[in-house]
């Protein structure tokens, strides 16, 4: 299943597709505002580009880019962006989550305050949904094993 | 024992299909949905946090603390694939 593969047109059309699977993900989530999108569906495909990266580069040049410890890290981090900007509304005097307060360190007005917020907690739930898509589909590529052992999926003659 | 599960399953289905009489119907503006806080998110939602798209500002500002939820529901996910899966290593 993650067997590197030799086929140079599957290479090829993986390298230049991904940028652009990247970018399209940045934009769902950017424009999450404006149009159908967010943190969730932009977080998927996003993931779904390291997995494609993945699927047709092998494990081992996949792990260069975004190893099972970073996937970890970055779920956590996202979680904690989320959490964290809910964290600065309760020391700014506000509810928890009530991006309005958030206004007096943005410089901006209240309303424009929440647009920012729901935009800074969209970027963490995307991060998390990313880093999470891509750990759950390393671990079951892999089953746990770590690759380059004796039992290696990666790097087995087809 | 089949056909009185079959029994069971056709019961319940009558009953499920009784109970759909009393749904309000599609897109029903007397909804008890419909009536109750919607229509005050769809006439506050620009003024109040200057996002055009009304499911975004419900999803990730009035109802952020559910998001939340969300977010670390699929946490948890990723976690228990890595607490199952990896397991295995130490155990060789």
């Amino acid at each position: 299943m993650t067997r590197v593969t030799d086929d140079i047109i599957i290479r090829t059309v993986a390298r230049v597709l991904i940028p652009f699977i990247q970018l399209y993900a940045l934009y769902v989530i950017m424009h999450g505002h404006h149009s159908p999108g967010g943190g969730f569906q932009g977080g998927v495909i996003f993931g779904a580009s390291f997995i494609l990266y993945l699927l047709t580069h092998g494990l081992e040049e996949a792990k260069a880019r975004m190893s099972e410890m970073k996937a970890g890290l970055f779920s956590s981090f996202g979680l904690l962006i989320y959490s964290g900007i809910g964290l600065l509304c309760l020391i700014m005097g506000s509810n928890y989550l009530d991006y309005g307060r958030l206004s007096t360190i943005l410089r901006v007005i209240p309303a424009q305050a929440r647009s920012l917020g729901i935009l800074g907690v969209e970027i963490g739930v995307g991060i998390a949904v990313m880093a999470v898509m891509f750990s759950i589909f390393f671990d079951i590529a892999t089953g746990g094993e770590p690759p380059g052992g004796e039992e290696s999926f990666g790097d087995r003659d087809g | 024992m089949r056909a009185l599960n079959l029994f069971a399953v056709i019961i319940t289905g009558i009953i499920l299909i009784y109970g759909t009489q009393d749904m309000p119907d599609w897109a029903d503006p007397r909804s008890p949905a419909s009536t109750h806080v919607s229509p005050r998110y769809i006439e506050k939602t620009l003024e109040e946090t200057a996002t055009p798209n009304a499911v975004t500002s419900v999803l990730a500002d009035y109802r952020g603390y559910d998001t939340l939820g969300e977010t670390t529901v699929i946490f948890a996910a990723g976690i228990s694939c890595i607490l199952i899966l990896r397991a295995r290593r130490q155990e060789r």
